[in-house]
């Protein structure tokens, strides 16, 4: 094992070292005892360990002098704590997990601050960011490592797992430590995140599940027994069943090893169930730092508060808060604190002094009225809605079965839409539910059964179906990046869909585009924007407005929130609930997020497999799922409810 | 409900935000920040100069027999007299003139047959795609210059039978490139979007995806412009393309070349000359596309 303060070359007789020598060889092993090379974590912190494994102070991370990515950060990770660090896109929260293994994405440069690992160098301590280049390279996986967003991008599609797993072992020690004890340690750490070794070495990373592929990532990034952990929202592209098993792997790996973890996320009901403190990060700066309970129960600055309102909950219905405005990206920061222009409680001071961060006792606020805050920050309940009235089905399907080629993936599903109700449909990836839109829109040439609209069958595909019934049911896609055409302004967008079904005047278009725009909360001066001059929320907006100016009865929405930060989430769901009921649209909801139906929709249709599982008023299936599938389903979505 | 929403949209223009793929006007823009497009930019510029107004300013009639032959460089004479003592620099301003718009003009034959045959097998599919693609395929297999000889010598030397012939033979490739990327963005969501709606045929296709496939177009367009040079200047130095005794690069390269070891410069400045205007292409080419691709974009933006 390299020691890099000494940059003694690999220890050939690694794995005959006895039990004695060994504790020597390797002061970074986790000490379950505490170790008193290493500082006691800050009296009165909460935290899991009496050991600090990470302790990160004053960080900045700049991509010019004037333009901070993040700023004045600093927090301890405990050993075998959890830290969790939330924040929305552009908050600098990736920035700050990179900084700790000692990167900083292109252009950007770690301007100033320490992070300091511990288990390494003579004082049993090193600061990652004093190191060079090389030697911060020694350091990464062996003391600080990383578990990635997306497990089939990280792992190597043409080498098998095993080759995987001891290239990690070699690149850090050398071929000196024999193929057969590297071989014993790769089928331990295996067997440790659940895997069955003689199933997985032989494999391609394409023959294992996404779960599956994020365990090996979490192998690769255990088999050098790190003092930390950098956990890049690890289980984002993962269905909720399989997420829960990960949550669950992580939190015991790390408290059986006492390893310190940062658990960067957008996801605040994931931290909920698995950090021990949440961070939470607005423009590159820490905003609050407390235990769990602390920041979900009694949150004390108003940006925190505010995102908490944002997030839709599986346990109840809430009134969904809405935070004005819109993140400044780095450079464009507003002066004071940079929470102000959106705060409610903004007041003078705000505008012109950078709040300092006040210790509420172990609870860390970046706020200049922190002390005025207390309390819950409140979550108004809604009443279950009473389901529509309407009777009439304006949308049926009748025994539709879908497939790609010999591949079935839709197998004998009916359902109803009745009048200006929302149906949900969920499931997890692969159960069919996006095939099942796009069935409906049009876009699924090989399917057999019946849709039909107001009793009038539709054709299989769009371009065969009458322009009524095109004009009628109209789609809004999941990726708001990726749904508008970039060669064209907002308003040629707009003027596309209208004159598709509309042959009227330029007048009437341009003030059917300014209708539409309005009708999303955009103001017209957007039209002449192009879609990548508009945040994520902005363009899903423009989605919205584009099957608007249609003048459609039913909107068919895929996923669409789940590219987007919560906060955003929260304004679009708010404004499609609104549409609804303005409009009498309505709506069929594709989502894998059970939370966001328990705030949206009327009814749901649960799929698996290609088949309906369930169908059932929301409240019922949420409260009361009859199927053992919804029933995991719901109790593996995790909720901010924190129970201390 | 308005009341929240109007809020929520800022009052500045929005900035673009980072990491997104960058629009068309910007695309541009960096692309004429990067070097290797100013550079390459330059020497074509500069070779369609010398191409368009250097037959109005040649110092001699190229035709007018000043020197001995293969005279060496003397007053009056910069580069020397060619095989029959004519000036070499005025048949050089002279002879650019048909190799920069033929190579051009077949280039854009070429385009104006692939783009549409490949959008279309694209957007069809099935057995139109196989029926366009297996043409291609045909037309690929024939070995153009040798086509080109058995044309001309049937026909006579036509100038637009040479750039008819070589842009026919740039159409498969440009078909093949077009197809795949006319696949990509038809797979993309604001097109199955437009589909959806029930936009189709051309409304679909020079609507929505041209605009969207127009860049890597351009840049096919200048290796086309690089592949045609190459033969326009290969048929002229096998004799089939301008007849003496008109002035033309690539025919001066092949008379002159008799008398290269005693006058070099009769050969090599027009092979200077065609170089400089292919490499000038390539690099321009090069630099669009690795604009596009983002390999210097972060460089030209700083």
């Amino acid at each position: 094992m390299n020691n890099p303060d000494a940059g003694a070359p690999a220890r050939p007789q690694e794995a005959a070292a006895s039990p004695a020598a060994e504790a020597a060889d390797h002061p970074e092993r986790p000490v379950v005892s505490p170790d008193p090379r290493i500082p006691a974590a800050t009296a009165g912190r909460p935290g899991a360990g009496t050991v600090v494994a990470a302790s990160v102070r004053g960080l900045r991370v700049e991509l010019a002098a004037d333009r901070d990515v993040v700023s004045d950060v600093s927090f301890d990770i405990g050993a075998g704590e959890i830290v969790g660090l939330v924040g929305e896109s552009g908050s600098g929260k990736t920035t700050v997990g990179m900084a700790l293994l000692g990167f900083a994405r292109r252009g950007a440069v770690i301007a100033a601050g320490s992070a300091v690992l511990a288990g390494t160098g003579s004082s049993g301590t090193t600061d990652i960011l004093a190191l060079p280049e090389k030697r911060r390279r020694t350091l990464r996986g062996r003391v600080v490592a990383y578990i990635p967003q997306d497990p089939a991008a990280s792992l190597n599609p043409s080498l098998k797992i095993e080759r995987q797993l001891s290239e990690v072992i070699r690149a850090h020690e050398g071929n000196g430590a024999g193929r057969q004890a590297a071989g014993e340690r790769i089928r331990a750490v295996l067997a440790e995140v659940g895997l069955k070794p003689e199933l997985t070495l032989g494999r391609y990373p394409h023959q294992l599940s996404g779960g599956q592929m994020q365990r090996v990532c979490i192998a690769m990034a255990l088999i050098l027994r790190p003092r930390v952990l950098v956990l890049d929202e690890p289980t984002t592209g993962l269905d909720v069943s399989t997420q829960a098993v990960i949550l669950k792997l992580l939190r015991g790996l790390c408290t059986s090893h006492q390893i310190g973890a940062l658990y960067v996320t957008h996801d605040l009901s994931v931290l909920a169930e698995i950090a021990d403190r949440v961070l939470v990060m607005y423009a590159g700066r820490v905003v609050e730092d407390g235990g769990t309970s602390q920041v979900f129960g009694r949150a004390k600055h108003p940006y925190s508060r505010a995102l908490l309102g944002s997030v839709p909950d599986v346990r109840h219905r809430t009134e969904l808060s809405v935070i004005p405005g819109r993140t400044a990206p780095p450079g464009q920061r507003p002066s004071g604190c940079a929470f102000h222009p959106r705060c409610p409680l903004a007041e003078d001071r705000c505008k012109t002094k950078e709040p300092g961060t006040t210790d509420f006792d172990g609870h860390l606020v970046r706020c200049h009225r922190a002390a005025q805050v207390a309390g819950q920050a409140d979550r108004v309940i809604l009443p279950t809605p009473v389901p529509a009235s309407g009777r009439t089905a304006v949308l049926s399907v009748r025994g539709l079965s879908a497939g790609y080629g010999q591949h079935a993936v839709l197998r004998d599903i009916s359902l109803e839409v009745f009048e200006g109700e929302c149906l949900a449909i969920v499931g997890e990836s692969g159960s069919g539910k996006t095939t099942l839109s796009r069935c409906l829109i049009g876009l699924h040439a090989q399917q057999d059964g019946e849709v039909s609209y107001r009793g009038a069958s539709l054709a299989a595909e769009a371009r065969q179906r009458s322009a009524a019934h095109r004009q009628r049911l109209q789609y809004i896609f999941q990726s708001p990046f990726n749904s508008l055409n970039p060669r064209k302004s907002v308003s040629a967008i707009l003027t596309t869909a209208y004159r598709t079904f509309f042959r009227e005047g330029k007048e009437t278009e341009q003030a059917a585009v300014a209708d539409a725009l309005a009708a999303v909360g955009l103001s017209a001066r957007l039209g002449s924007a192009l879609p990548d001059e508009l945040s994520g929320g902005e363009r899903q907006r423009v989605s919205i407005a584009r099957a608007l100016i249609c003048q459609p009865d039913i909107l068919l929405c895929d996923e669409v929130t789940s590219a987007l930060d919560v906060s955003v989430q929260a304004s679009i769901l708010r404004l499609l609930g609104g549409l609804r009921e303005e409009r009498g649209l309505s709506m069929v909801f594709v989502t894998h997020n059970l939370a966001v139906v328990r705030n949206i929709a009327d009814r749901v249709l649960v799929l698996a497999g290609g088949r309906v599982v369930e169908t059932a008023p929301a409240a019922e299936i949420l409260d009361n799922p009859r199927s053992h599938y919804t029933k995991t389903l719901i109790s593996n979505t995790p909720s901010l409810d924190v129970t201390v | 409900m308005s009341e929240i929403i109007d809020t929520l949209i800022s009052p500045e223009p929005a900035a673009p935000e980072e990491g997104l793929p960058l629009g068309r006007r910007s695309t541009l823009r960096l692309a004429l920040r990067s070097r290797r497009v100013q550079f390459g930019g330059s020497l074509v510029i500069l070779m369609i100069a010398i191409a368009l107004i250097g037959p109005h300013v040649t110092p001699h009639s190229p035709d007018a027999i000043l020197g001995i032959p293969f005279q060496g460089t003397s007053p009056g004479l910069p580069f020397g007299a060619d095989y029959l003592g004519r000036d070499v620099l005025s048949r050089v301003l002279a002879g650019g003139q048909a190799l920069v718009w033929m190579s051009l003009a077949s280039a854009a034959i070429g385009m104006l047959l692939g783009v549409p045959a490949g959008m279309l097998a694209a957007y069809y599919g099935g057995w139109r795609d196989e029926l366009i693609m297996r043409g291609s395929d045909v037309l690929l297999a024939l070995p153009i210059i040798v086509f080109a000889l058995l044309f001309v010598s049937l026909l006579g030397t036509e100038l637009w039978l040479i750039v008819l012939l070589i842009g026919i033979s740039h159409a498969p490739q440009v078909a093949r490139v077009t197809r795949g990327i006319t696949e990509d963005v038809t797979h993309r969501e604001f097109i199955q979007s437009a589909i959806a709606i029930g936009i189709k045929g051309p409304r679909l296709l020079f609507g929505e995806i041209l605009p969207n496939i127009i860049t890597p177009l351009t840049v096919e367009f200048g290796l086309r412009v690089v592949w045609s040079v190459s033969a326009v200047a290969g048929l002229s130095v096998l004799g089939a393309g301008i007849q003496p005794p008109a002035a033309d690069w690539g025919l001066m390269v092949s008379e002159n070349s008799g008398g290269l070891a005693v006058q070099p410069l009769g050969v090599v400045v027009p092979i200077i000359c065609i170089g400089l205007f292919a490499v000038g292409f390539n690099i321009l080419t090069e630099g669009i596309a690795r604009t596009v691709a983002g390999i210097d974009r972060r460089r030209s933006a700083e």
